[in-house]
């Protein structure tokens, strides 16, 4: 198209490249049938179907829902927005593993640094903290309003057993996080926390060494803790959290399947 | 061998009794298996004359079995079973003992309505033995709603009818819809693309902002290195376990710190549904459920305020307002500088 110049406006041309892009042969192998991002979308039931079957991420929730479900009121929306805490925390947390070294020497100092060298540090650090805390407040009073509405009655009870094992991981991912800043907070909240594993019965001293790596909060005790924070617990949380998605998507919650 | 609901049973044997005139208990129990085979009482003169009209308002199963849905009830023509069909086929062996001139099937697949019609132009039509499936291809056309089998009576000759007629009795009606509904109840749905994506996008951005709005104004406490041999004063566990640690404060630590955590904790949380057995999830209906979460809820929030707010030097009891507040966790709380 050409203006009075006989040149081709820069709006235009513009337009036709994002034409000839988002036309082109990689694009269109990049999205599936349906995607909302294709050319010429248009909102109709089959792609309303489509958007929902042919993504990895939102084809864990079936093609239709229950009208009462979405209501905000309802769902509160709290067990999605655990995982999408837990989300962000693995996020931040890789962020913060680039700068932390999990020994006596250099823990405290490492975390000191995130504040003062860091770009974003200070941020990202609080982000991971308190993200951590409004997880396992938001896991709880997700399995309260499923207590409430009664949603682990058959066929849920299994799921419901799942979530209560969601529930203590979460409780020991945030426990494990606490003592890495290697503070006077982190170590005597922990030695005040571990303390109580020494009262199990018969085995109350070796579980209490396993955990800690030794007598009492140590060194050695960092490690462990750390490893158990950015590997273990994730790991075994992960495989939980497929199982409980799964089963709500089979199961359904209170309101059908999710 | 296809397993026949009680209640089908019972009302085929209802009608195979009074065909036969014997009691319905020892239909029901030949049916089952539990009795002996039903002796027929021969003597009984069951071998009256039946007029055309009295055989063809027996061949079309209407007002006098009381079993008979009406011809307008709707609901019994949308959903015809394929799962009758065993049910009559299961019957068949045991009317065969009584029927004395076995019928050809092709004869036997004839359908209720015409001859109906048929008797009254005439008795030797009367005489089949008529059965009505529901047809696979749909011609069933509304009489398909019943599946109805007549069957001769035990005849040792006829004595006061005509050469060839034999007379024929209802012996049961099976309602079609019995066994299996065939649509699932229609439920009010909506799109979850864009209805509850747009929902959980919404969520996902306040919770994006409140994170990000705590994270600029509260600060993350860092103390002074950690140090074995400087126990401070007091010693407190992160918010979610100080509830634990106020009990501690309580109770012997074998019972606070593992039974209680173990055992309502963990392993009672866990069994809850298997001991509420209630099946309603209305909240009226499962007061002592909800009274006891909330009394759970109501405790752990008060003992873990109490940990947070009312504990001082030496875990001992102090008012915030006078002693101030001994909780790290909240030591840098709003930063304006």
């Amino acid at each position: 198209m050409a203006n009075g110049n006989g040149r081709t406006a820069l709006k235009d041309r513009v337009k036709e490249a994002q034409e000839k892009l988002w036309g082109s042969q990689v694009v269109e192998a990049i999205l599936r049938p349906g995607s909302p991002f294709k050319q010429g979308y248009q909102d109709s039931p089959r792609n309303r179907s489509y958007v929902v079957m042919n993504n990895v991420l939102y084809h864990l929730h079936p093609v239709k829902v229950k009208r009462h479900g979405v209501k905000l009121s309802y769902t509160l929306c709290l067990g999605g927005l655990s995982f999408f805490l837990f989300i962000v925390l693995t996020i931040t947390g890789i962020f913060l593993m680039f700068y932390y070294t999990p020994t006596g020497e250099l823990a405290y100092d490492d975390i000191q640094r995130l504040s003062t060298d860091v770009a974003f540090g200070s941020l990202v650090r609080n982000i991971h903290r308190w993200g951590a805390h409004l997880m396992v407040l938001s896991v709880f009073l997700h399995m309260s309003r499923v207590f409430y509405h009664g949603a682990y009655k058959p066929p849920r009870e299994f799921n419901w057993v799942v979530g209560v094992i969601l529930l203590l991981l979460t409780l020991l991912l945030s426990f494990s996080g606490y003592l890495l800043p290697w503070d006077q907070l982190a170590l005597w909240a922990v030695t005040v926390g571990t303390n109580m594993a020494g009262f199990v019965p018969v085995f109350g001293n070796q579980v209490k060494f396993a955990l800690l790596a030794g007598a009492e909060v140590s060194a050695a005790t960092l490690l462990r803790f750390y490893v158990l924070h950015v590997l273990a617990f994730p790991f075994v949380i992960v495989i939980f959290m497929a199982v409980h998605f799964w089963r709500v998507r089979k199961d359904g919650g209170v309101s059908g399947p999710l | 061998m296809v397993d026949i609901p009680e209640d089908l049973l019972r009302r085929s044997a209802e009608a195979k009794a009074r065909a036969l005139g014997v009691p319905v208990e020892a239909v029901l129990a030949e049916m089952t298996g539990e009795g002996p085979p039903v002796e027929v009482p021969r003597a009984e003169p069951m071998e009256r004359p039946v007029t055309d009209a009295e055989a063809a308002a027996e061949a079309e199963p209407e007002p006098a079995m009381s079993e008979v849905p009406p011809r307008s009830q709707p609901e019994a023509e949308v959903e015809i079973s394929q799962g009758a069909e065993p049910e009559v086929a299961a019957e068949e062996p045991k009317v065969a003992e009584y029927d004395e001139e076995p019928v050809p099937p092709a004869e036997a697949s004839s359908e209720v309505e015409p001859v109906a019609a048929e008797a009254e132009t005439g008795p030797a039509e009367v005489a089949t033995l008529v059965e009505e499936r529901p047809s696979d291809d749909g011609s069933g056309n509304g009489s398909g709603r019943l599946a109805a089998m007549v069957t001769p009576r035990p005849v040792v000759p006829p004595t006061g009818l005509p050469e060839g007629v034999r007379t024929q009795r209802l012996l049961t009606v099976v309602k079609a819809r019995a066994i299996q509904t065939v649509k699932p109840d229609p439920t009010d749905k909506v799109n979850t693309w864009p209805h509850l994506m747009l929902m959980e996008f919404s969520a996902l951005l306040a919770i994006t902002g409140l994170l990000v709005v705590m994270a600029v104004v509260i600060h993350s406490p860092l103390l002074d290195p950690a140090n074995v041999n400087l126990t401070p004063n007091p010693s407190k566990a992160p918010w979610y376990f100080l509830g634990l640690q106020e009990l501690l404060s309580y109770f012997d630590p074998q019972i606070a710190g593992v039974m209680v955590p173990t055992f309502t904790g963990l392993i009672g949380f866990m069994l809850i549904p298997f001991i509420d057995k209630n099946p309603s999830t209305r909240p009226s209906d499962r007061k002592f459920a909800v009274m006891l979460y909330s009394i759970f809820i109501a405790g752990s929030a008060t003992l873990t305020m109490f940990g947070v707010l009312f504990r001082g030097r030496g875990f001992n009891w102090s008012y915030p307002w006078r002693d101030g507040i001994f909780f790290d966790d909240l030591l840098d709380w709003v930063h304006f500088e």
